[in-house]
């Protein structure tokens, strides 16, 4: 690594120097994952209706903790914010909202750094954040 | 610590009608003798005008000329001063002192390229990587072989790529890139950006040879979009707007 001086995971995770995008970049990743932990967790969790009705029960009680509230409140922040984020994503992959190629003047703001990609992000974190408050409000509510 | 104005005999007329003292931490990395970086750090003058790249040489000039740095023009027409400055990847001779909004200055060689010595960094991927991509017109015929001698583009043919061919190959772009962070092999910014630029110029008929060496599993699909290349681009390229552009022309958006 040092020969090849690469920044490594801590400098692609680092969210601090090139603003909100590269903040929903790693906001994107970190969710990706979360889910895919998730995603794998879920397949156990189904799995355990194998041991009969008794089975089920016991696994589906821990998510009725505190701590289960709390796990499956993040996972509705992860779920909302990847999807809204990912369909910014995915259509400005296909080029859509990135700008026009010009003649750009200093201080050269780049074009593909606009307000609608800046405002699909705060939108993504915005819908997660109230979807993560109504889950609570729903779970906690109970 | 060393202090420039110490050195008397050595005094410009910048140094004496200098306002403010700024600290700048060099760091120092020899990779065929050290196991680590560590930095220097020198007191130096500075006047409002005074760039990054002039506090290096100052100090290079008065205290350690040991000290590698590469540049040459001095005018962010080159791509040669590469640096992390204050921990973003910005050019050394377009970067004021001023502007940094801090009494010290931290510079390290760029991220994601292997280190020849201290600020010195290696661009042979870099270039390998340009090179790939067949920065270049690619057609059959040649304009002396035409009849109307030239090939014609409209303005708005030009406008299409003119952007993109601004690129000074300073590299800031693959320094500043998540995905350079972790793979080596990936083309990065700089080479996708340029890849655009040719298949955006309308006198180009070399778009398929060049579309297959970036659909690999280290090319284009390979960039997510964070935006941090052309956040750090000093010529206002806008990288990640061609790349997104041209993985837009690759899945027929456009
Ligand atoms: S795209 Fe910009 S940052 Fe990248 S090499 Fe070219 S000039 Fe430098
Ligand atoms: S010295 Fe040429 S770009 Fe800085």
């Amino acid at each position: 690594m040092k020969d090849e001086n690469k920044e490594g995971i801590g400098g692609m995770a680092n969210p601090g120097r090139y603003g909100i995008e590269r903040i929903a970049y790693w906001l994107m990743r970190l969710t990706g994952l979360g889910l895919l932990g998730y995603f794998i967790a879920h397949i156990y969790e189904t799995s355990s209706i194998l041991q009969g009705k008794m089975g089920w029960d016991e696994f589906l009680e821990l998510t009725q903790t505190t701590e289960g509230h709390l796990f499956l409140t993040l996972v509705i922040g992860m779920c909302v914010f990847h999807t809204v984020n990912g369909i910014r994503i995915m259509l400005g992959h296909g080029g859509v909202g990135v700008g026009k190629p010009g003649r750009p003047d200093y201080p050269y703001t780049p074009a593909s750094q606009n307000a609608r990609h800046k405002i699909g992000i705060y939108t993504a974190i915005v819908l997660a954040a109230i979807a993560m408050m109504y889950g609570m409000a729903v779970m906690f509510g109970e | 610590m060393a202090h420039v104005s110490d050195l008397a005999e050595e005094k410009t007329t910048s140094v004496l009608s200098s306002s403010k003292i700024v600290t700048l931490r060099i760091a120092r990395y020899n990779p065929n003798v050290d196991s680590t970086t560590k930095f220097a750090e020198y007191k130096v003058p500075v006047e409002k005008w005074t760039t990054v790249l002039d506090v290096i040489l100052d100090v290079k000039k008065h205290f350690d000329h040991s000290i590698a740095v590469r540049y040459s023009c001095r005018q962010a027409t080159c791509g040669s001063c590469g640096m992390i400055i204050n921990g973003r990847p910005r050019l050394a001779c377009f970067t004021k002192v001023s502007e940094l909004d801090s009494d010290v200055i931290t510079v390290q060689p760029m991220h994601n390229f292997p280190i020849i010595r201290d600020l010195a960094v290696k661009f042979e991927r870099l270039f390998e990587s340009h090179q790939k991509i067949k920065p270049y017109i690619i057609r059959e015929d040649t304009e002396p072989a035409l009849d109307t001698r030239d090939i014609l583009q409209t303005p708005e043919e030009l406008e299409e790529f003119i952007q993109f061919s601004n690129c000074i190959k300073c590299g800031l772009c693959n320094s500043a890139c998540p995905t350079m962070a972790t793979d080596s092999s990936f083309v990065g910014p700089q080479a996708l950006a340029q890849a655009y630029r040719y298949v955006a110029d309308s006198r180009d008929n070399g778009k398929n040879s060049r579309l297959k060496i970036i659909d690999d599993s280290h090319g284009i699909w390979r960039c997510h979009f964070a935006g941090s290349c052309s956040q750090v681009c000093p010529k206002g390229v806008d990288p990640a707007m061609g790349i997104q552009l041209l993985r837009g022309y690759m899945l027929g958006f456009s």
